[in-house]
């Protein structure tokens, strides 16, 4: 067991560090207040080779691992938790692509999206059907050499900025999860339309619509994996999304705690910082404790998927653990700041309403723990 | 064009303290950067090698962790990278870095431009890069903020205290750079994965063929006799009295303070 | 390597550093103390210019301290440029071997210093902060490293010349004296044009903008306690008189009174100048994180018990109106002399 970094994963760390203090975390404000995608931080993104840094090379990623890829999502987050939760949503059909399609649609898309020429986004949830998955009411038809889509999805992160949409949606009415396919569909393509955005509470620099398709037509070979293979493809893909969110957690509580610690160090009361006071500290001290043993968690399920190793129990312990443990650390850094802390000119109030997103996208914390246990009672 | 920049790994932050027993720097915590002052060289010779075709060679005389930093200069696309370590150059001042690096640079050879920050941020003095060119012989353009190739001379603007002095010289020279030079580009994922891998050649005393005589403590005219911490005034000093006479006293303290 | 023998080296040199004809200041803070050191040693302060068309500047130097001006007077030497600078000077040290050489930490000084050092093969200590000289000639250079976080004493024992760079404005400017008298040696200047391998095209001045609020040496900084708009006047006025620039707290912007760009502080800058002198400000965190690393920080506020004290070098109980005025009136005095 080794816990030191990486020569290449220190020196990923260390330019994405670079490039979030310098491009990402001085917007995050601003993104928060107007709530506008930032496509000018995507596109820096994009020419500095961070939309493809742990996938292959020859269509156009680094090649590096996936710990350099949650090192990555963690230090975007320190900057901007928006910024991060976009580059998750785009590897999430990344990770789509890259596992379950063939060599045409690995060139045709999956190049692009590891470039950041196109920002891609995935979608499986529908308005009544988020957790209950086999529950989505989307169709796709057979009609000739196309696939015809019908249905509109629900809070897609990545909606409208995306080129590249990894949609799920139901082959076989007749059939539950197993009835479920997976298509790439091209934004622009007939019948496709992007619906309502949404006002979010937090992560308002990440963009999130509906998409609406009606008769949308997409070519026969757009048939991501195989027919019925869908709903395997969303599971395999969220366990990466869910170890990334994890990551976010780390980089989101660190920029609370930074923020707490520094104020902690320089603001007095009855005559010294009020670090001083164990009251204080405590919160202090739990907030470096949580974060350290949720990075280490998230730094082993990278591990593990590196090692072709199913992560899907810990990639939803590192997600409940990670939001949790992220919801906590903004709230007492905003307890650490007191009035400032409650005020919009003090960034914990806005890394609270970033967390929350934590624990409710890409599997909430219920269905999380209830997979985590479910795991647990069948394995004993 | 063959270009070579000099690099130096400097503190994160500026921060540090000192011990006040050993008069050492408290190395714990503090993790080591590329001169921001040498990224704006790297990206020059970069750029420039992009432009015109060529080689690009980072050296960096220090103790092996200055690794970190030619492999950082590597993955902004620096094409070589060398080492320059040995625990005889401990303890160099400047006129004995510079001795050390103009003779690497004489071993690698054939160069066009030679790129130095304007100063290192640690040590602040900006000595080593016109030290390098009178070493070699050759001629300098310190403090530059723009940069021209015109067939075999540059032309280069300097940023003075009020002024910006346009020149120009033949090649070979020396060029020191400002933070007006350029915006240096980040390390790319890709080259990061191939510079991690790389093995940085380490040249030593014996390898440069250097004169004992020249290097480390011994080829160091100066020394350093104190290092201390500034003293910072915590007790406030009231200044009473009169309009006129605060105004006076204050006038005579700052003054003192050296800050009129 | 090789020492020198310290004994044959005598006198004090000051590279008098001049454009244009017109001397820079820092070369007359730098004859006011060595003519200390002159003083205190028994030897003789020369300075040495380096230009073209100087007899009457020479006599200048002398007024300021100088026993002698050692001149080099060439069309060659029009416009400060590396090499024929430092091919004079290094003739002049081989021939009078001086004992010291201070130039002044400027673009010329730290441009030709070093190179002047690595011809000698002596030490140089750049950029220093103070200067003291033992009974024995030794010269003990306090020099800033790591941002003005740590300081340091270094001298140059085996080696001579002991040379230095000076930052201005570290030594007070000296009296002119002219009734002082002294020697102005000439020399014979050998150097051709077509030996120069750097051309200067032409020289820019730079328009004087105010200095960025980040990069400001000296800033005087308004808060509520400035009571009306009325009054930043006072604040902007003083500012120019001390050649800063001027910041504000947070609940002036949000007032409007001047645009978020001049806001000092946790949500604003973060600014290390030399001076700060904070009017009607009462001293929150807020405020003090983004300034408490200045040199010198000066705290007017009418109340007495205001957290500002506590991180203040020098603190005034009295209303920015009062004391304000007062302050230009007497540093426009002083400082225009």
């Amino acid at each position: 067991m080794n816990f030191e970094l990486t020569e290449e994963q220190k020196m990923i760390r260390k330019m994405v560090r670079e490039f979030t203090e310098k491009e990402v975390a001085p917007r995050d404000e601003e993104m928060d207040r107007t709530g506008e995608f930032p496509y000018d931080i995507m596109k820096k993104m994009a020419e500095n080779g961070l939309f493809g840094i742990p996938y292959p090379e020859e269509y156009g990623g680094a090649g590096a691992d996936s710990v350099c890829g949650v090192i990555t999502i963690e230090e975007l987050a320190k900057g901007s938790a928006s910024v991060a939760l976009t580059l998750d949503a785009h590897w999430l059909a990344v990770d789509a692509i890259n596992l379950f399609g063939n060599e045409e649609q690995k060139k045709k898309y999956l190049t692009p999206a590891l470039t950041g020429e196109k920002i891609a986004a995935f979608s499986l949830t529908e308005p009544v059907a988020g957790s209950d998955a086999a529950a989505i009411q989307a169709t796709a038809e057979l009609d000739g050499d196309e696939w015809v889509l019908n249905g509109t999805k629900a809070f897609v992160t990545n909606g409208d900025a995306a080129d590249i949409y990894v949609i799920a949606v139901k082959t076989d009415k007749s059939k539950g999860v197993k009835g479920i396919s997976t298509f790439i569909v091209e934004k622009g393509s007939p019948g496709f339309s992007i619906g309502k955005k949404e006002d979010k509470m937090g992560c308002r620099g990440s963009i999130t619509t509906e998409l609406i398709l009606k008769d949308c037509r997409v070519p026969k070979e757009n048939l991501l994996g195989k027919e019925g293979e869908g709903f395997k493809i969303a599971m395999v893909a969220l366990d990466g999304g869910r170890m990334h969110v994890g990551a976010m957690a780390v980089g989101l509580a660190e920029a609370a705690k930074d923020i707490a610690v520094k104020y902690a160090k320089e603001r007095y009361a009855f005559g010294q910082p009020i670090g001083n006071f164990q009251a204080v500290q405590f919160m202090i001290a739990d907030m470096e404790m949580e974060i350290e043993a949720t990075r280490l968690m998230v730094y082993k399920t990278a591990t593990l998927r590196d090692k072709k190793i199913r992560y899907s129990k810990e990639a939803a312990m590192v997600k409940v653990f990670g939001s949790e443990m992220a919801m906590k650390t903004a709230k007492n850094a905003i307890q650490i700041l007191g009035g400032y802390g409650y005020t919009r000119d003090y960034a914990p109030e806005r890394l609270l309403r970033d967390a929350k997103l934590l624990e409710i996208g890409e599997g909430a914390s219920e269905v999380l723990r209830m997979v985590i246990g479910s795991t647990v009672l069948r394995s004993k | 064009m063959n270009i070579i920049v000099c690099v130096k790994q400097v503190p994160d932050t500026m921060d540090v303290k000192i011990d006040p027993v050993t008069k050492n720097l408290i190395r714990e915590g503090i993790e080591g950067v590329i001169n921001p002052f040498d990224k704006n060289a790297i990206e020059e010779a970069v750029k420039i090698k992009d432009e015109y075709g060529g080689k690009v060679t980072a050296i960096s005389m220090g103790p092996p962790q200055f690794k970190e930093s030619l492999k950082e200069a590597l993955a902004m696309g620096v094409d070589e990278a060398i080492l320059i370590s040995d625990r005889a150059f401990a303890g160099a001042d400047t006129l004995a870095t510079s001795y050390v690096l103009a003779e690497a640079i004489k071993k690698i050879g054939n160069y066009d431009l030679i790129f130095c920050g304007k100063h290192a941020v640690d040590a602040d003095t900006g000595q080593v890069g016109p030290e390098i060119a009178e070493r070699l012989g050759i001629p300098q353009i310190t403090f530059v903020k723009s940069l021209k190739l015109e067939n075999d001379a540059v032309v280069a603007e300097r940023l003075l205290e009020d002024a910006v002095e346009k020149v120009t010289v033949k090649l070979p020279a020396v060029i020191t750079t400002t933070k007006e030079l350029n915006e240096p580009r980040y390390p790319s994922p890709i080259k990061i994965m191939k510079a991690a891998r790389k093995e940085i050649p380490i040249w030593s005393a014996s390898e440069l063929n250097a004169d004992p005589e020249q290097i480390g403590l011994k080829g160091s005219p100066t020394q350093v006799v104190d290092i201390f911490t500034p003293e910072k005034t915590t007790e406030v000093e009231m200044i009473q009295g009169t309009a006129e006479e605060i105004a006076n006293t204050l006038f005579e303290k700052l003054r003192e303070k050296k800050v009129l | 390597m090789t020492a020198t023998n310290s004994s044959e080296y005598k006198g004090i040199w000051v590279f008098a550093e001049q454009r244009d004809g017109v001397i820079a200041n820092v070369t007359f803070e730098l004859l006011g103390k060595c003519r200390e050191f002159a003083d205190k040693l028994g030897q003789k302060l020369s300075a040495v210019l380096i230009g073209e068309n100087l007899e009457d500047t020479a006599h200048e130097l002398i007024y300021f301290g100088a026993d002698e001006v050692i001149l080099a007077d060439s069309p060659v030497f029009s416009k400060y440029r590396t090499n024929p600078y430092t091919d004079i000077l290094v003739e002049l040290v081989n021939e009078y071997k001086p004992s010291m050489i201070i130039y002044g930490a400027t673009s010329v000084g730290r441009d030709l210093a070093p190179r002047v050092a690595a011809r000698l093969k002596t030490g140089l200590t750049a950029d220093c902060l103070d200067l003291e000289v033992d009974d024995n000639g030794l010269l003990i250079q306090t020099k800033p490293s790591y941002g003005g976080n740590i300081m340091c004493k270094i001298i140059c024992p085996n080696h001579r010349p002991q040379m230095t760079t000076v930052r201005p404005k570290v030594f007070p400017m000296p009296a002119r004296d002219s009734s002082r008298t002294g020697e102005i040696v000439r020399k014979k200047v050998n150097i051709k044009e077509e030996d120069i391998p750097v051309k200067i095209i032409e020289t820019a001045k730079e328009e004087s903008k105010g200095p960025k609020i980040e990069e400001a040496d000296v800033i005087v900084a308004g808060g509520r306690g400035l009571e009306t708009k009325e009054n930043l006047k006072l604040i902007k006025e003083l500012a120019d008189v001390l050649g800063g620039t001027i910041g504000v707290t947070r609940p002036l912007v949000d007032e409007g009174w001047l645009p978020p760009y001049y806001q000092i502080g946790q949500s604003g800058k973060t600014v290390k100048p030399k001076l700060i002198i904070t009017c009607g400000i009462s001293g929150a965190v807020q405020f003090t994180v983004g300034m408490q690393s200045a040199d010198v920080i000066v705290a007017i506020d009418k109340n007495p018990d205001a957290p500002i004290f506590n991180v203040a070098t020098y603190g005034i109980v009295g209303r920015v109106e009062e004391i304000v005025p007062e302050l230009i009136k007497k540093f426009k005095a002083m400082l225009n002399k």
